[in-house]
């Protein structure tokens, strides 16, 4: 027998009994939460919490807890905008690297093979499908980085996002995300960030030292890819 | 018989390190207040700890089916499915890997279970260079110590032990102890570690059967870094990190990061599915007495844990006598109830390291039943005739004066002239550990039974 | 002042035998160090029109050797503790971690309907009289103090006398506040970690003393930090604990008894 064929029956003898069922995944009654913004009150007195229950709050909510995860956005109105926006932000960026129509960079994603050739970019440009207002954070997959590491060896990170493109809570996303389609799936939810030394929270540990999110529907390109 | 850890003395050290015990309780009960900010604002949050709760017990009660189609769905992707019974079995799967691969150097993000295999040391004697990307993990590798918190490894060191340690080890300014410029350091020294790995090892949160993927969740991005540069990528999974669906991870990576620091996701949440364009990926799966654990009626919802953390921020014990006093992979409520599991004769005394005031269970996100496994754990040991010979003695002695009535009553009658007449010197003794730092009480001269047979005995029945 | 005339025996034994008679249960450590507890407590459940009886052989409820594993070394108590209170449908007994002993673990011994029954009529006092009595006013007291709260570990987390910390989702509650609250002159003071452990834990106390007296002194400082006069428990354990550290650090605190002050006395 090889180790397989021996866990996989040491795991059979001792399954424990009786079995549990696979409960179903029932929404409780009562709000549904996509943005807490936790509470100030002493333990004995009933919490001040926000909720937002509502549709058309959920990009709102997500900003605020981009915010609260310590990413920023911004919206803009056109590919120019973006572009203009981009280099407001990272006026010295020598290496950008985008994977995005709007944004030509001065390096196309699509021509990387190699992630070590990633190493040296400055500020990093993709779309993202789908944001989670709860967690603050935007997905990205193999799809939209094209080479996975842009999204972490960028210093900084550029992503753009369609404000219609917004689910309330995980649940929701992990409805729609179609998990396993691609090799790679990310929910980022802010800047590389760390708590390690006296639980000073500090932006930029290792990945992205920024993350920027810049609130545009997919634009036609304008000034062509190169 | 294996030399056994004495948690309490490792602990009164570090609570003679006043200034570190002090920050050490302050930052880690901090990520409990945290924690109670997040969970305030989830109404449901009872209602998630049900389903993740039953999810979890589903799941391991049907174990081998979970098991059997992680495996198919992942082959099918293309990663490579390996199995390890044991920790030498793990770490010899990893190396021969590696040797294939002609891998000199090796980045990883954190894996307790890689920990838990002592993975580092038996690669490093083979001639591997081993580097841990994690701030934390770095530090402690730096340290020649164990992590001591499951999520933020290097808590109980202060900015100035780091800086001293980066001082020595990276070559930055000692007298510099702000965190940014810390961090910063690292971050530009382990950069080209990562360019220049020939292989990136993970662990994982969640394995996923129905997709035939992993989850890695951390707040750095390391994880991304070490697994979608290096052409290799090898992630070392416990089998009680299957869960059944996609749709369950909503459960789950909504309740980790609230749990274990207060925030509703960590910075990244990966998830794997077969080799990046260009790489490849193997999946270790490991065993290492999990399955034994699972034949437990007492101990097996023990597997259920998602390695939060929240019973550790919660502990006081852990907070005042800090992670490294458990002399164990894990530390806090956790690591008492899974290490003696491990090596029962090594760890007997952790099932004592603990007031058994069951806060552990009630933050618990999954629900174990922390405190209650605990004080099983405590039969254990006495009943197997490990008891610290004092103890054992003295509970012998105590459990026979206080089954008869007469023997109780003489006992407290001796108990009160001592106390009210040995005088102060040789009542605060070596041998008299509550007078170390409290005052003996004060004997009241009677009892609740004499004032009782004074003032009420007329009306006693016989 | 309700003077409590005593029946006579014959009363006595028939009211016992219509379950109608409460046996008292003191803990070995009130009997020995801190009567003036028991006293409180006999008093107060008499003033109540409770018809209360002490079984004079009773000594502990097994559960320091039963927390450190020794299941033989408590078989012995915990019999006799059956044996002093089988006659006696509701058996009450101002201690959150003894009560919580009993109905929660108390299984050296075999579970007999007898063992069962004792087990399922132990009540702890503050349940007893806030659920069973709903008692709501204390005439005979007052407490013009400021008084700080201790719910213990087991009190809280076992026996549920209020909502833990932990369960922050749930409204909050606490009996022994809605008892205090009764008392006239009482002002509770909140504390910064109102149900961290105090360090007592039983033997823990003695074999873990470093971090058990490290959790006294930031317990016993919470309390001083936010002005506290009294610090008021249900359980004597805690505040002896308490007590322990107060004294050797020469703090202006006191502790007390939550059934010394509902009692309004003996201090």
């Amino acid at each position: 027998m090889n180790s397989r064929e021996r866990i996989l029956a040491s795991v059979r003898k001792n399954l424990p009994r009786p079995a549990v069922p696979l409960p179903a995944l029932s929404e409780p009654n009562g709000k549904r939460v996509v943005s807490a913004l936790g509470y100030k009150e002493h333990f004995t007195n009933l919490p001040e919490v926000q909720h937002s229950p509502e549709d058309t709050e959920l990009l709102s909510s997500f900003q605020k807890q981009l915010e609260a995860m310590g990413g920023r956005w911004f919206t803009v109105a056109d590919a120019a905008s973006v572009r203009a926006k981009v280099s407001e932000l990272f006026p010295d960026a020598r290496v950008v690297c985008s994977a995005v129509p709007e944004v030509p960079g001065t390096r196309r994603v699509e021509r990387i093979s190699d992630p070590h050739e990633l190493d040296d970019v400055d500020v990093g440009v993709v779309r993202s499908p789908l944001a989670v207002a709860e967690a603050g954070a935007v997905w990205l997959t193999q799809s939209e980085l094209v080479v996975n590491a842009l999204g972490v060896l960028a210093q900084h990170l550029i992503v753009l996002l369609d404000p219609s493109v917004v689910v309330a809570t995980l649940h929701d996303a992990y409805e729609q995300i179609g998990l396993g389609a691609s090799p790679y799936g990310l929910f980022m939810a802010g800047p590389s960030a760390t708590g390690d030394i006296e639980g000073v929270i500090i932006h930029g540990a290792q990945g992205a030292r920024s993350l920027t999110v810049l609130i545009v529907p997919p634009q036609a390109n304008g000034e062509g890819v190169a | 018989m294996t030399q056994a850890v004495n948690p309490e003395e490792l602990a009164e050290r570090f609570i003679g390190l006043e200034q570190h015990e002090a920050t050490h309780d302050r930052l880690v009960w901090g990520m409990r207040q945290n924690r109670d900010k997040s969970v305030a604002g989830v109404p449901e949050w009872e209602h998630l700890r049900e389903l993740a709760s039953q999810i979890k017990e589903h799941t391991l009660t049907h174990l081998d089916h979970y098991l059997e189609q992680f495996e198919q769905n992942a082959t099918k992707l293309g990663t490579h499915v390996h199995w390890a019974l044991d920790a030498e079995e793990h770490n010899s799967i990893v190396y021969s890997i590696l040797r294939d691969h002609g891998v000199k150097s090796l980045i990883k993000s954190k894996s307790m279970l890689q920990e838990e295999c002592a993975m580092t040391p038996y690669l490093q004697r083979r001639g591997i260079d081993v580097t841990e990307s994690d701030l934390g993990e770095r530090i402690q590798q730096l340290s020649k110590e164990p992590p001591s918190h499951i999520v933020v490894p290097a808590i109980h060191k202060l900015r100035s032990d780091v800086a001293e340690l980066f001082a020595r080890n990276l070559g930055t300014d000692p007298g510099n102890s702000d965190p940014h410029y810390l961090t910063e350091a690292m971050r530009q020294n382990a950069r080209p570690r990562f360019m220049s790995a020939d292989a990136g090892m993970t662990g994982a949160n969640f394995a996923v059967a129905e997709t035939g993927g992993f989850v890695v969740c951390t707040n750095e991005g390391n994880a991304d870094i070490g697994a979608c540069v290096p052409p290799l990528h090898i992630a070392s999974i416990g089998i009680e990190k299957l869960i059944p669906r996609a749709r369950d991870l909503g459960v789950f990576i909504r309740m980790l990061s609230r749990s274990a620091l207060g925030s509703p996701i960590t910075q990244y949440t990966s998830h794997f599915h077969g080799p990046r364009s260009g790489g490849e990926l193997h999946v270790i799966l490991v065993d290492n007495i999990r399955s034994d654990r699972l034949g437990s009626a007492d101990f097996w919802h023990a597997l259920k844990c998602i390695r939060c953390g929240a019973c550790m921020n919660t502990c006081p014990v852990y907070r005042r006598g800090g992670g490294l006093s458990y002399g164990a992979t894990y530390s806090g409520p956790i690591g008492v109830i899974l290490d003696p599991g491990f090596n029962l004769d090594k760890y007997r005394e952790l099932p004592f390291h603990s007031s058994l005031c069951g806060s552990c269970s009630e933050v618990c996100p999954v629900k174990i039943d922390i405190a209650d496994q605990i004080y099983k754990w405590r039969r254990v040991v006495a009943g197997n005739g490990m008891l610290r010979l004092t103890k054992q003695v003295g509970m012998s002695a105590l459990g026979a004066a206080l089954a008869h009535p007469t023997l109780y009553r003489g006992g407290e009658a001796v108990a009160q002239t001592a106390l009210s007449h040995t005088p102060r010197f040789l009542l605060y003794n070596p041998f008299n550990p509550w007078g170390k730092h409290r005052e003996m009480p004060t004997a009241p001269g009677h009892t609740f039974r004499t004032w009782y047979l004074k003032n009420r005995r007329t009306n006693e029945l016989t | 002042m309700i003077s409590s005339e005593q029946p006579k025996p014959a009363e006595l034994r028939r009211q016992r035998d219509q379950g109608r008679r409460i046996g008292l249960f003191i803990p070995c450590y009130i009997d020995a160090f801190f009567p003036v507890v028991g006293i409180a407590t006999l008093e107060l459940l008499e003033r109540l029109g409770c018809s209360v009886e002490y079984p004079l052989q009773q000594t502990c409820c097994g559960q320091p050797m039963a927390n450190s594993g020794c299941q033989e070394d408590s078989a012995a108590t915990e019999a006799l503790f059956v044996n002093c209170f089988k006659g006696f449908g509701t058996i009450v007994g101002p201690s959150g971690s003894c009560v919580h002993h009993i109905r929660c673990h108390f299984d050296a011994i075999e579970q007999t309907p007898e063992t069962k029954k004792v087990r399922a009529g132990a009540r702890e006092l503050v349940e007893f009289l806030h659920d069973d009595l709903k008692v709501e006013a204390f005439p005979w007291a007052a407490f013009p103090h400021k008084v700080g709260l201790h719910n213990s570990c087991s009190a809280v987390r076992g026996l549920g006398h209020a909502r833990p910390s932990e369960r922050i989702i749930e409204p909050y509650f606490s009996k022994t506040r809605d008892l205090l609250q009764k008392v006239p002159g009482v002002e509770l003071i909140e504390i910064d970690r109102p149900d961290e452990c105090c360090g007592f834990g039983g033997s823990f106390c003695v074999t873990d003393e470093a971090v058990s007296a490290k959790m006294a002194y930031d317990k016993v400082h919470d309390f001083h930090r936010h002005g506290v006069e009294y610090i008021a428990s249900a359980d004597m354990s805690c505040l002896m604990n308490m007590k322990g550290v107060i004294d050797r650090l020469k703090l202006p605190l006191k502790v007390i008894h939550i059934a010394q002050i509902l009692n309004g006395g003996p201090l």
